[in-house]
């Protein structure tokens, strides 16, 4: 399993996001989910990877929450501690 | 009197290539999309028209759809983005596939079995469901009408189209985007007809040829644009064709093999006939199921003499479109629907390719390896369109073209 560097995390939370769609240069820590046509399935997927990652487990009511990339990094390195 | 249903738009991916008219050009030509015993779309790339998220969204059926859509809107002059001609919860969408998303279902039962429950997609079920290129559809073009699949094998994609053309004529829609589409040239779907002895293991198409000895699998989509012929009229649309006359029937008799006899075959001919209020003796082209199969090809040759006498039988063309590209499965109606519009508007009667040793029971006029002209007996071309299905499904379409320019 991966360390959960906020580096390390940020990076690879950008990367699953542009192979959804996105840009890559669009993904960045301000950017809102709704902004780069993020919905709640892709963010599903993105918990299964993280979850691959990291051994962080994302619950819906985690990711209900989640506004923008950031929201998302910040919440994945603080439950990996 | 009922409402009338015309044709404003067609669009089709093939393996003949991207585009309606590209299929019907190559076709004449007596060009095949069949290599190594297979129908593939090789040059449908989808990252040419669909973004990274559409592609990752969606089955390649589905994907197959949404470009066949955006060529058949376009044609009918409805701008993609714009206004549509009808509010749109007046404009519906009736999608045949045989199958679904079968590639996006094997793929994802390898994770399961080779990951585990929990790396599963949560895309799965809307990329394999049935009804993906409806919804797909529904979406994309923002058709807020009835909206779901037809599913009845090789027989769907002109179930769509019946059914589309009855919901214009019942008053349910004004305009119904319809079709089929299906991209099953996985594993799975290769084994299973292989068993099921269908498939043809020289791997050549060649419909009421003697030596015929299945199907050739093909993949693809083709979506027509229906609409309610007086606001189409209105709206001073490019009018391809008129939807007729649809009938279906069922043989209730085999699951796979067809009542050797065409007798409910020839009972959905008729019917179509009927509600076309036209006689056997008008009709100028059927385009036939004409799989390439043993039993389909003789079996449906019985029912159109059943229908149209010997006599009659032997004066009008038939051409089997999968001899050019294979069996489309559930999009095979649909495609085939658009070739034969498309036909009759260029006054061509395209070829069944590949048919050089004539079967002697199959002793009708099967427009052998070359096209001719099509000289049509009224102003405007009449023609019939087969579909015969696995469950012994039976779907006749009675399609008319337009008059000469």
């Amino acid at each position: 399993m991966a360390i959960a560097t906020p580096e390390a995390v940020e990076a690879r939370i950008v990367e699953a996001l542009a192979s959804f769609g996105p840009d890559i240069d669009q993904v960045t820590r301000e950017a809102t989910f709704e902004e780069l046509d993020i919905d709640s399935l892709d963010l599903v997927e993105l918990a299964q990877i993280v979850e691959d990652d990291y051994g962080v487990e994302l619950k819906g009511d985690d990711m209900k929450n989640l506004k923008t990339v950031g929201d998302a990094i910040d919440l994945v390195v603080a439950r990996a501690q | 009197m009922r409402r009338r249903v015309v044709i404003t738009g067609v669009g089709a991916v093939t393996p003949l290539g991207v585009g309606a008219d590209v299929l019907l050009r190559r076709w004449v030509a007596g060009e095949s999309g069949i290599a190594d015993g297979e129908g593939a779309c090789r040059d449908f790339d989808a990252a040419e028209h669909l973004s990274k998220k559409e592609i990752r969204r969606a089955d390649r059926f589905a994907h197959f759809a949404m470009v066949a859509s955006d060529e058949a809107l376009a044609a009918a002059g409805w701008n993609g983005d714009g206004e549509k001609p009808y509010r749109s919860e007046r404009i519906g969408c009736v999608l045949a596939t045989g199958i679904g998303g079968l590639g996006s279902l094997e793929g994802q039962h390898d994770i399961l079995r080779d990951s585990g429950a929990k790396a599963v997609s949560p895309l799965s079920v809307p990329l394999f469901m049935v009804n993906a290129g409806a919804a797909a559809l529904s979406m994309r073009h923002g058709l807020r009408g009835p909206a779901f699949s037809v599913g009845s094998a090789c027989a769907a994609g002109s179930h769509a189209i019946g059914t589309a053309a009855r919901m214009i004529q019942t008053g349910d829609a004004d305009a119904v985007i319809t079709g089929g589409a299906e991209a099953t040239l996985t594993p799975l779907a290769r084994a299973s007809f292989v068993a099921a002895g269908a498939l043809s293991p020289s791997g050549i198409s060649r419909p009421f040829d003697a030596r015929r000895d299945g199907f050739v699998m093909g993949e693809g989509a083709g979506i027509l644009v229906l609409e309610d012929a007086e606001r189409a009229a209105e709206r001073g649309a490019p009018v391809l064709g008129e939807v007729r006359g649809y009938a279906s029937t069922s043989d209730a008799f085999h699951l796979t093999a067809t009542e050797p006899e065409g007798t409910y075959a020839a009972a959905a001919i008729e019917a179509a006939l009927r509600d076309a209020a036209l006689a056997p003796a008008e009709v100028d082209y059927v385009n036939a199921h004409g799989t390439s199969t043993e039993l389909n090809d003789s079996s449906e040759t019985k029912a159109i003499k059943r229908v149209f006498g010997e006599e009659v039988a032997r004066t009008v063309p038939i051409s089997s479109t999968k001899s050019a590209i294979g069996h489309l499965l559930g999009a095979a109606g649909a495609v085939e629907a658009i070739a034969t519009l498309l036909a009759m508007r260029e006054r061509v009667l395209p070829p069944t390719v590949g048919l050089e040793q004539p079967d002697p029971e199959l002793d009708l006029d099967y427009v052998p390896l070359s096209a001719r002209p099509f000289s049509p007996k009224g102003e405007r071309p009449i023609a019939l369109s087969n579909s015969f299905g696995f469950g012994g499904h039976n779907v006749v379409l009675c399609l008319e073209g337009v008059a000469s320019a």
